[in-house]
């Protein structure tokens, strides 16, 4: 399988902070891949090295085999919105976009043909300070397909965009990716990914957690748990533990299980005569899981809250 | 984009052009399309001729009621022809061209800073990422149009004033010194963008860029003066003000130049070396640093 972004080792400190630790990930063409992350896990920053904005500080990551920050013009090979307020709000969005275009070779109409993909052609001409975030989302959006380009990099597009606005971004970047385009979109939320993205890759504080399919990542970070409540205290979870499960008493006295199928857990119940008041199967969410695979790495946590 | 979902990569559909001149386009957009632009040039240039063809029109006032030349001193005062009316000086007010430096240096400043602060510079490398394309591209289109409003501010003052003074020695191009102080002045425009370019370059914020090309171009000279240290007076030599200030000196009258005077080369001389200094450190400080 072809491999278009290739991070190798790749490392970012800023004094003593490490933001990017000896990270190395593929990214490939045709799917859409999610850049996932906590809050200052390092996304952003391996976003800007990747399109040579920032200077690693060891490491390297490339672009079709070359650091893309090598090439004398980008548009055509990689399109990016790192951060919708990139953009100097004084001017018309025709003319950000124009001078872009311009400055890269392109023809003028790529302008009026962008923003009409992205639903914008009626605010061509209005200046950008009147925009809202959604509306500079799209600008951005619009920015990065000027070029026309094999490599798409999307930091947080989602955010500020309206239900409506979520839903085209998503049928956008599968049918990006659909034409055999390289897609990569960075996101903190797993529940944005979970119907946006076919591939993952998963940071930390830097570090590369996961880097899979959704589907397998699904399949292998969702245990289903299952939540008894009995008026038993001794037996019940002894059976269990025998059987191979693990058990968590709740707060509230009831027990979390996982390793056994609530049909299980039932039939042991009913042999050994334990009274359930409560037998409830869960199959933990994405997201879920995407918090215990980072719950180590998160850096601003909400203590108590937790 | 209607393509039929097919999974093979996506190659480039054109092929590149990477050539200069986009940029200069790309940069000649970038200026106009901002309404600061139009406002601080207008009212800029406005305001420097307003300030100089007043005094023009002042000083001729006062001249239609007073003789040309002064009398004759009394006995035993010696003659003092440094007060002879010196037209020239009357296009090339200081204040006025103090105000003209700070919009020069503003205008310079922002087509640099005004990316840095609103984040626009990447933006723009992420599209270009040959950085001193970019830098050279705008320092080409910010001086080339500095040098048009500096020519225009520098000869429209130099035009009406002298008009306005036609009775009493007003100067034409072909008088001795004319051209040159038309020249120095109109250059000086470009100059001090430069430094404006260099300083918000290197400062990346718009207040901190401001206030330090304000007190490198104008504090500066004005501190580095007087003749009891000749470094002193040297360093105050070498900023673009005091050249400025030599090479709009009429040659026809007699001024006091002091202990170390500028002569025309050197002050021509300091012009080149900020213009080189200038463009050098705007192309350097942006070559590596992370935006």
């Amino acid at each position: 399988m072809d491999t278009v972004i290739e991070a190798t080792e790749l490392t970012k400190r800023y004094g003593r902070t490490t933001a990017v630790d000896r990270m190395s990930f593929t990214v490939r063409p045709g799917v859409v891949t999610g850049f996932l992350g906590p809050n200052g896990a390092g996304k952003t920053t391996t976003l800007r090295m990747l399109l040579g904005l920032n200077r690693p500080t060891g490491g390297t990551v490339t672009v079709d085999g070359r650091p893309f920050g090598d090439r004398p013009r980008g548009l055509r090979h990689v399109g990016a919105l790192l951060d919708a307020h990139d953009v100097h709000v004084g001017r018309t969005a025709r003319a950000h976009l124009t001078a872009l275009a311009v400055g890269n070779g392109l023809p003028r109409r790529r302008v009026a043909e962008v923003m009409g993909e992205v639903g914008m052609a009626e605010a061509a001409g209005r200046r950008i300070d009147g925009f809202s975030l959604g509306m500079k989302q799209r600008l951005g959006i619009a920015a990065a397909l000027l070029g026309d380009p094999p490599v798409l990099v999307f930091d947080e597009p989602l955010n500020g965009l309206d239900p409506e606005g979520v839903h085209w971004v998503r049928g956008l970047f599968k049918q990006l990716a659909d034409e055999g385009r390289t897609v990569l979109v960075s996101s903190h939320l797993m529940r944005e990914m979970e119907q946006t993205a076919e591939e993952l890759i998963v940071i930390g504080r830097g570090r590369l957690l996961a880097a899979q399919n959704l589907r397998d990542f699904a399949a292998r970070n969702t245990r289903p748990r299952v939540g008894v409540r009995t008026p038993d205290t001794v037996v019940l979870p002894g059976l269990l533990t025998r059987e191979g499960a693990t058990v968590r008493r709740e707060d509230d006295g009831s027990y979390t299980v996982t390793g056994l199928p609530a049909e299980r857990i039932g039939e042991l119940a009913f042999t050994h005569r334990v009274r359930l008041h409560e037998l409830s199967p869960h199959s933990a969410s994405l997201e879920e899981a995407f918090m215990e695979l980072t719950r180590e790495s998160v850096e601003y946590s909400a203590g108590a809250a937790r | 984009m209607t393509a039929p979902p097919d999974k093979t990569p996506f190659r480039l559909p054109v092929q590149e052009h990477a050539r200069f001149r986009h940029l200069l386009a790309a940069e000649w957009i970038k200026l106009w399309s901002l309404r600061s632009t139009h406002r601080v040039l207008g009212a800029g240039a406005l305001t420097v001729i307003g300030i100089n063809v007043n005094s023009a029109a002042s000083n001729a006032d006062r001249l239609a009621h007073q003789p040309l030349m002064p009398s004759d001193p009394p006995p035993g005062v010696p003659a003092r022809p440094e007060l002879l009316f010196d037209p020239l000086h009357t296009a090339f007010v200081d204040p006025a061209w103090q105000l003209f430096v700070i919009i020069a240096a503003t205008v310079g400043g922002i087509a640099v800073f005004g990316e840095h602060s609103s984040g626009l510079i990447r933006t723009t490398f992420a599209a270009v990422p040959d950085r001193q394309a970019v830098i050279a591209a705008k320092v080409a289109v910010v001086s080339a149009v500095m040098l048009v409003f500096g020519a225009l501010v520098s000869g429209t003052s130099f035009g009406i004033t002298q008009m306005l003074l036609r009775e009493y020695g007003g100067l034409s191009l072909g008088d001795p010194g004319a051209l040159r102080a038309v020249a120095a002045a109109a250059l000086l425009a470009p100059l001090c963008a430069l430094v404006g370019m260099a300083v918000g370059a290197a400062v990346r914020h718009a207040a901190g860029s401001i206030v330090a090309v304000i007190a490198l171009l104008l504090l500066i000279p004005a501190l580095f003066q007087g003749e009891r240290h000749r470094w002193v007076r040297e360093i105050g030599n070498a900023m673009p003000l005091s050249a400025w200030q030599r090479l709009v000196t009429n040659p026809e009258r007699t001024h006091d130049l002091g202990k170390y005077p500028l002569t025309v080369t050197e002050a021509w001389i300091v012009y080149g070396a900020w213009i080189i200094a200038a463009v050098a450190v705007a192309l350097l400080v942006t070559r590596r640093r992370d935006v």
